[in-house]
């Protein structure tokens, strides 16, 4: 087994999925001669050529749109945002063109364009280089909305999303890019669409997903060795679709659940999580499903931004809360 | 935006021939005789279009008065396997690209379907209602027909509006680092809804493809042979590798925005009474009596092709079905949610309750 990082998880998933099928295409801003500004394209423009690792004109609307184009001529685009805050001009382009083609095509025309978006804070980043903004997408029908938290799932989720005939958003949780897991690529994970317990538990469940992963394990963990409780931890990895089952189980088994993430709580994954477990599996709840999650404000600057994200203490209290209700 | 004298033109709006040192007609005279003909049928279909939506059988109309040859003479100079990325208004560039696919743009505005056909079958996308954002889809097909070396182009449709959205500036300027074969093609009916042309822009729209680094032109939008010709060549210009080229059509919007819309808030009659004058199937018709191609049989062919169309319109549309209810879920994804699929057995259970009383 090797040691990798998510990033080079996720440059060997686009470096796979190009040698698998040579309609995959990357674009983007300075994912070709830099390799991204994450690094995550570093190395294609080299062996794949301009072609297929297009440095793009600085235009977000222009990379989706152009996106779409080469999907109508039968490619399998994957074109980058930088930053989850510069993602917004492609809004346009996405909610009405990209989730929206198939169904006005009446399911003649496929879009698989995997729009790869860094997101969420905890970089030290300036201002619009550290949003959340999966609920955007989440709500978008006709697009799948994706992330990774671990190595593994980067690399198996990223080539399901390029293989997928839907559009995909998959949203890269920056802080863990350089994060390692031993793992052997190729690794094929659950399919999207499935979430995984990563940690067993009897007294209440933790929901996270994309950044929040870690801190929801490192909680659980705390938890264990400080007796709070026995804490089960669910990685959604798939917010659309959302695995209903897994959640409802859970919720049935501890009684208890909290939902972690980092993006603001109002209309959030966190309420969409809530209703769909208090409708399934009231009768089993001792708590109602709390939310310890970003507050409703713009995104803080760097030196505010720890008490804005929720991290292992604060998880913890709201785990108290609940234990206590 | 007046005509000007760089405008490329081939008809005297008394329908004279004019000659041109670079575009020329070369068209046969049955080819002359039937853009004859599907002129006339598109300005039918649009009259029924109207007519359907007075009758309640439409729920909203975007007429093409006016446009006509515009929209003809552009949508002829092309191939069967150029890919074409209209607007809302292209009814006569779905006609002649389509032929009857025009029914399903008849059943979008029904509110039957969401456009609703196939875009390969006829390389016609959707139409595009959120303005200029077809233009970048049009940048991108033909950027991945460059790669396949494929001898096509891309022709986006857009009107002088679209021109002020970002979206259209981004495609030109993408169109032209990459060299894409695209054809974009603006129709300068002079309003955007009430908004004129004076308040859109403070320059020609031709003249910002030099900007972007390629060559634009005006033509006389109301001249189906300068539409087609400074088409037809921008097109083999593009097949050829040479990138794109931006046309600015200059017509005129006879009609309404839309049925909803009240033109008589906005604008002069004189100004309409000018631009009656102008109107692109007259002066067509002058041109083919000139050249001895009209004939009271040709006349009664065409007529006789345009009623055919028109019932057909009508008799599909009146009869045209509510689309099932399945059709709300059916085709969003691929491969759909356990979550939207459980929403569906939801809706089905509820509505289920009245065929049950039925």
């Amino acid at each position: 087994m090797a040691q990798i990082t998510m990033a080079r998880a996720l440059n060997t998933a686009l470096r796979d999925a190009m040698e698998a099928d040579d309609r995959v295409v990357l674009l983007g801003e300075d994912v070709g001669t830099l390799g991204g500004v994450f690094r995550i394209t570093d190395g294609l423009l080299k062996d794949f050529g301009e072609q297929r690792v297009m440095d793009t004109p600085l235009a977000e609307s222009a990379i989706m749109g152009v996106s779409i184009g080469l999907a109508l001529r039968g490619y399998r685009p994957v074109p980058e945002m930088q930053f989850d805050g510069f993602s917004y001009p492609a809004l346009d382009q996405i909610i009405s063109h990209l989730a929206k083609y198939r169904n006005r095509s009446a399911g003649t025309q496929p879009m698989p364009v995997v729009c790869r978006i860094p997101y969420g804070g905890a970089i030290g980043a300036v201002e619009h280089h550290s949003e959340s903004p999966e609920a955007i997408y989440g709500h978008t029908a006709g697009l799948k909305v994706v992330t990774p938290s671990s190595a593994a799932d980067a690399y198996s989720l990223l080539r399901q999303s390029i293989e997928s005939d839907d559009p995909v958003i998959f949203l890269e949780p920056k802080r863990r890019y350089w994060a390692k897991q031993e793992v052997d690529l190729p690794v094929s994970t659950e399919p999207i669409g499935k979430a995984r317990v990563l940690r067993e538990g009897s007294d209440l469940t933790l929901v996270a997903y994309g950044p929040m992963v870690k801190v929801a394990m490192d909680a659980a963990e705390a938890a264990q060795e400080e007796g709070v409780g026995s804490l089960e931890v669910i990685d959604l990895r798939s917010l659309v679709p959302l695995d209903d089952a897994t959640l409802v189980a859970s919720a049935a088994k501890t009684g208890r659940m909290v939902v972690v993430h980092e993006a603001p709580q109002f209309l959030g994954m966190g309420a969409e999580v809530a209703a769909r477990v208090s409708e399934a599996a009231f009768f089993h709840l001792e708590a109602p499903v709390l939310r310890c999650t970003g507050l409703d404000i713009p995104y803080p600057p760097a030196r505010l931004e720890e008490a804005h994200l929720p991290g292992v203490d604060r998880v913890l209290w709201t785990v108290q809360r609940s234990l206590d209700f | 935006m007046d005509q000007t004298d760089e405008q490329v033109r081939l008809l005297g709006e008394d329908g004279t021939l004019l000659q041109h040192d670079t575009y020329k007609v070369d068209l046969t005279d049955e080819d002359l005789c039937d853009l004859y003909r599907q002129l006339v049928v598109v300005r039918r279909i649009d009259v029924e279009g109207n007519n359907l939506q007075r009758q309640g059988q439409l729920g909203i109309w975007a007429p093409c008065l006016g446009q006509e040859a515009a929209q003809v003479g552009s949508a002829r100079a092309l191939r069967p396997d150029d890919f074409v990325f209209p607007s809302y208004r292209e009814h006569g560039v779905v006609y002649v690209r389509a032929g009857m696919e025009v029914l399903s743009v008849l059943g979008l505005y029904r509110g039957a379907n969401l456009s609703g056909w196939d875009p390969q079958r006829h390389k016609l996308a959707q139409y595009s209602i959120p303005i200029g954002t077809q233009a970048l889809h049009a940048v991108g097909y033909a950027i991945g027909a460059k790669w396949d070396g494929a001898e096509v182009c891309a022709v986006a449709y857009f009107g002088d509006g679209a021109t002020s959205e970002g979206d259209v500036s981004e495609a030109f300027n993408f169109a032209a680092v990459h060299s894409a074969p695209v054809v974009f093609f603006c129709q300068n009916n002079q309003w955007a809804i009430s908004v004129p042309l004076a308040k859109q822009m403070a320059g020609p729209v031709y003249k910002r493809a030099f900007g972007f680094g390629f060559p634009g032109v005006q033509v006389d939008g109301n001249d189906v042979l300068a539409v087609y010709a400074v088409t037809r060549a921008a097109a083999e210009r593009a097949r050829d590798g040479a990138g794109p080229t931006l046309i600015e059509a200059i017509t005129y919007r006879l009609g309404a925005h839309t049925t909803t819309d009240d033109p008589t808030r906005y604008r002069t009659s004189d100004e309409l009474d000018m631009w009656k004058a102008r109107e692109p199937i007259g002066r067509y018709r002058a041109f083919l009596e000139r050249a001895g191609l009209w004939t009271e049989a040709l006349e009664g062919e065409v007529q006789a092709e345009a009623d055919r169309v028109a019932a057909e319109v009508r008799a599909t549309v009146e009869h045209m079905p509510d689309p099932p209810l399945s059709d709300l879920v059916d085709h969003v994804y691929a491969d759909p949610p356990a979550t939207l699929m459980a929403q569906w057995r939801q809706l089905e259970e509820f509505e289920a309750q009245f065929q049950a009383e039925g």
